[in-house]
């Protein structure tokens, strides 16, 4: 109570732009990343890779390599006979290549030596030798009716044929004004985190255990593979996150890089530290896929979809990876944005000799979404409407199921709507803005945490353990893994505003197996609204036990307790006891408090059986964006400036306003690299763009200013109503910036990226058109 | 072939024996033991590796730590105001400019380095001068408004001395 005799109140955590706890480590450089970790008795790992991108290895000579001095260990594909892989249908990858090679730069052997210049003349003086097989760097070889098999269990080189028809399609064409079809062709792109790959393992020959430092987003998925590749059992493993320098979804399975440094580590019975360059995290990949998307709309006269049918292809790379989830998300979402009934899809997923890809921010959704957006503008131009009235038209009319069996319980997209048409003054601009300028319109929407873990395990979705004790900080234990998205700042907030007490009382200590429990990683969205829900369950459990601590002592029952975040008191006239004398109550007798809070997914949210695979795509929240792109195309050069964007993204409750525009506008921009520069580039299946200047990242200068804004929905199961925040606004930019440079220039471009060449293609061919035209009449 | 290096680190003078193809950013992490600075790629792409060389913002991956003798060299460890962050890490703080933070160390040596020689910058100028810094995380918006932050604290505390 102060001088004014006011109670103190609850400390507010929810809803406050608090910078991220881990902010000072971060930008003090203190902040150790897993290639920090430096022993002066830690060996160098490297790893050697194919040069071929298809053959038969018939024999790897290690002695040269052995016999170097400075060379610990030399390990090849007979290391393990284990394959590594995210389904547990499709674990096929191994490690290091056996008897196959199927991408250039697929590992085929590896070295720990004394400093890493031994380890890459090591490297170099291992012979292989290889019989070279044909191989095919696009989905169509891939596909031909000669092409061999990648894997023997792949018959055709298809790793998943997804194929489902939901409502009548047929009727709904029927039905259409206007049946229209488009087809568009994405790039492939990659992750670019600024961290490349490395690996820390220390290998204990006494006790035959291991620990392994890893630059991943999935820890335990990383046990769990290591465990598997290695033939350890898990208790003798101890996976610990570092600071983790993003990831962006290439860090979403276990890599080679880390079941490597492991197996070198064991194979030396001590500590190799593996750092792969860049060239190489590039090859490493697990990036958005090379795709095709065709799609054959019916529209009736006031914009209504009647009915969609979408074929697409996806070039693969040459193992699994997160590939059959992907071809399943990319159908699956083309549900749950708008009110669709009557749907077909018929999805491949192609094995060829490049890199694997995998889960890019926006799983699966950012290319059909793509497609999907163009074909509504191609058709809302045809029929005379305005892009906003024809997602208008076509919102969804009542939460609950869609046709798929998804489940919607909160939809913020009309009010997105709204506020970028006002925010870009959409109304009063398009149709007039001067020659080379144009605003374009794009919606996207995202899962928040898949409802199915890969591993179907029967535990919870999410646990976090709290500790208390004597010094009155209350400790979250969570195997969560912040990767710069802000997860740990998110799990204070939530457990501080629950008891009320100021956020700087609450630490984290966050995934390493032998202390925090289990958790699935960062990916899908899931860490805010599931660890979130967790995390809230445990604040709630603690606080019951702060309650009747303080009960005890006021001599009433806990009902009677009035939990003022600092100060707990029993009647209103009362001083009440101060945060720390409650917590020292609550250790009377019994000593270091622990609790836990646990989350799990409503079976409702699990997704339909409408056809096999249907469970992907089911999640309890579907977050929301709008964005309009603003843009200024040089007539001569055709080079595109972003001079604007306006996004407005429905996270429901945002639980930290600051973080939630950092998380959207970070979406936009890497949206914006795949739709205008990115793309990685092949030479007989040799990458050629294996750098940050060849890749074209976006710099400060090709940036625009994003004017962001936060839509609440609050959706009735999220964490305070919160839903995802990092992913949604990614793929809207992509048909935006199409359709903004279709306005400005009259050329729609339906290869990605836009880049000037292909947009002066179009318009030089369109003049060439006009002049014909003039020339006829 | 190994020569002598005597040279200032975040103002405390080292001499090493170093060989003449060490970098200066493998001398500073590996020989130092300052991990602050980051290597974000092959060489010359991201600027992660930025740091000053007598005052002057550099990537010390194109820089050879022997052509260093006689040069003052500072790192992101050697930023602060007092056991506090300085006015620069408080704006990437603050305003998010900082979201894995792998960038950042390079991309904080590159404001100073920049506000150093022009306190005031406008957005341009932000934006031309930090080009040859990438990040991946926040599409650079927050991260101007960070050293737009720090301008304004900057002159603040100028007017009050």
């Amino acid at each position: 109570m102060d001088g004014n005799g006011t109670p103190p109140s609850p400390v507010k955590s929810i809803g406050v732009p608090l910078p991220m706890v881990d902010g000072p480590e971060k930008i003090s450089g203190r902040a150790q990343y897993t290639s920090d970790f430096y022993d002066p008795s830690a060996l160098a790992g490297a790893i050697k890779r194919s040069t071929v991108a298809h053959a038969r290895i018939l024999n790897v000579d290690t002695s040269a390599a052995e016999a170097l001095h400075g060379v610990h260990a030399v390990i090849t594909g007979s290391e393990t006979d284990e394959g590594h892989g995210v389904l547990p249908i499709s674990r096929t990858e191994l490690p290091i290549a056996h008897d196959k090679v199927r991408y250039r730069g697929e590992p085929v052997a590896a070295v720990a030596a004394d400093s890493i210049e031994i380890a890459i003349k090591a490297c170099g003086l291992i012979k292989v030798e290889y019989d070279e097989l044909p191989a095919y760097f696009t989905a169509e070889e891939a596909l031909s009716e000669d092409a061999i098999d990648l894997h023997d269990h792949r018959e055709g080189n298809i790793e998943r044929h997804v194929e489902f028809e939901i409502g009548d399609p047929d009727e709904g064409f029927a039905e259409a004004d206007l049946v229209h079809e488009t087809e568009y062709h994405c790039a492939e792109v990659c992750q670019v985190q600024t961290e490349p790959h490395a690996a820390y393992a220390e290998y204990d020959g006494e006790r035959d255990e291991l620990t392994v430092r890893a630059s991943t987003q999935v820890p335990y998925y990383v046990h769990l593979m290591l465990s598997k590749i290695l033939k350890m059992p898990k208790s003798k493993i101890r996976v610990i996150k570092p600071y983790i320098g993003g990831g962006f979804g290439c860090r979403t399975e276990a890599l080679n890089v880390e079941m490597i440094t492991a197996m070198l580590a064991r194979r030396a019975k001590g500590t190799v530290r593996t750092v792969i360059s860049r060239e190489d995290t590039f090859i490493t990949h697990r990036g958005r896929q090379e795709q095709t998307v065709k799609i054959r709309m019916g529209m009736a006269k006031d914009g209504r979809v009647t009915a969609v049918d979408c074929k697409t292809i996806q070039r693969g790379g040459a193992h699994s990876g997160y590939g059959i989830v992907t071809i399943l998300y990319a159908g699956s979402m083309l549900f749950a944005i708008y009110d669709l009934h009557h749907v077909r899809y018929d999805g491949k997923r192609v094995l060829t000799n490049t890199p694997p890809c995998g889960a890019f921010r926006g799983h699966g959704t950012v290319n059909t979404r793509h497609a999907f957006e163009n074909a509504m503008d191609e058709m809302a131009e045809k029929l005379g409407l305005d892009p906003f009235e024809v997602r208008r038209i076509n919102l969804i009319k009542e939460l609950g199921f869609t046709a798929s069996d998804q489940w919607i319980n909160s939809y913020g997209l009309p009010e997105c709507l709204d506020v970028v048409e006002r925010a870009s003054g959409w109304r009063d601009r398009i149709g007039n803005l001067p020659p080379g300028k144009g605003l374009g319109l794009g919606c996207s929407h995202y899962i928040s945490g898949a409802s199915k873990p890969v591993n179907w395990t029967g535990e919870p979705h999410a646990t976090i353990n709290l500790k208390l004790d004597f010094d009155g900080s209350v400790v979250i234990l969570t195997g969560a893994s912040e990767i710069g998205q802000g997860s740990n700042t998110i799990l204070v907030q939530c457990v501080a505003e629950v008891l009320g007490i100021d956020p700087s009382r609450v630490k984290v200590v966050d995934a390493d197996s032998r202390v925090t429990p289990k958790d699935n990683g960062s990916y899908s969205s899931r860490v805010t609204y599931m660890v979130g829900n967790a995390a809230i369950e445990a604040a709630n459990n603690l606080k019951g036990v702060l309650m009747e601590a303080a009960a005890r002592k006021f001599e009433v029952s806990p009902e009677d307790v009035e939990c003022l975040g600092e100060v707990y008191r029993a009647g209103t006239q009362d001083e009440g006891m101060t945060f720390e004398e409650v917590v020292m109550a609550a250790l009377e007798g019994t000593g270091t408090i622990t609790v836990k809070g646990n989350f799990d997914t409503l079976p409702e949210s699990w997704g339909g059986k409408k056809y096999r695979g249907a469970a992907i795509g089911g999640t309890m929240a579907f977050s929301y964006a709008a964005q309009v792109v603003e843009v200024t195309v040089d007539p001569n050069t055709a080079e595109i400036t972003v001079d604007k964007v306006w996004v407005a993204h429905d996270c429901g409750k945002a639980l930290n306003p600051l973080t939630v525009e950092g998380q959207i506008q970070g979406s936009v921009w890497m949206g914006m690299g795949q739709a205008l520069t990115e793309e990685t580039a092949y030479h007989d299946g040799l990458l050629i763009s294996g750098n940050m200047l060849d890749y074209r990242v976006p710099t400060f200068v090709d940036s625009p200013p994003i004017e962001t804004h936060i839509v609440e929905s609050n959706d009735p199961h999220g964490p305070f109503g919160a839903k995802e925040a990092g992913e949604a606004s990614l793929a809207g930019f992509l048909p935006a910036l199409t359709s903004a440079v279709a306005n400005a220039m009259g050329v729609r471009v339906h290869e990605l990226p836009v880049t000037p060449d292909r947009l002066l293609q179009l318009l030089e061919d369109k003049e060439r058109e006009m002049r014909a035209a003039t020339a006829a009449e | 072939m190994k020569s002598y290096l005597s040279l200032q680190v975040n103002g405390r003078q080292r001499d090493d024996a170093v060989s003449g193809n060490l970098l200066l950013v493998d001398y500073l992490r590996e020989v130092v033991g300052l991990t602050g600075t980051k290597i974000g790629c092959d060489g010359g792409e991201c600027g992660l590796c930025t740091v000053l060389i007598d005052g002057k913002a550099q990537h010390s991956c194109l820089t050879l730590a022997a052509t260093c003798n006689g040069k003052s060299v500072e790192t992101i460890e050697s930023l602060g105001d007092g056991g506090r962050l300085s006015a620069i890490q408080r704006g990437f703080h603050e305003k998010l400019g900082a979201q894995c933070g792998f960038c950042t160390p390079g991309m904080v040596m590159a404001a100073e380095g920049l506000l150093r020689e022009n306190p005031e910058p406008d957005e341009e100028t932000i934006r031309t001068e930090m080009a040859s810094n990438i990040c991946r995380c926040t599409g650079y918006v927050k991260i101007i408004e960070a050293v737009q932050f720090a301008v304004e604290e900057l002159k603040s505390k100028k007017e009050a001395a």
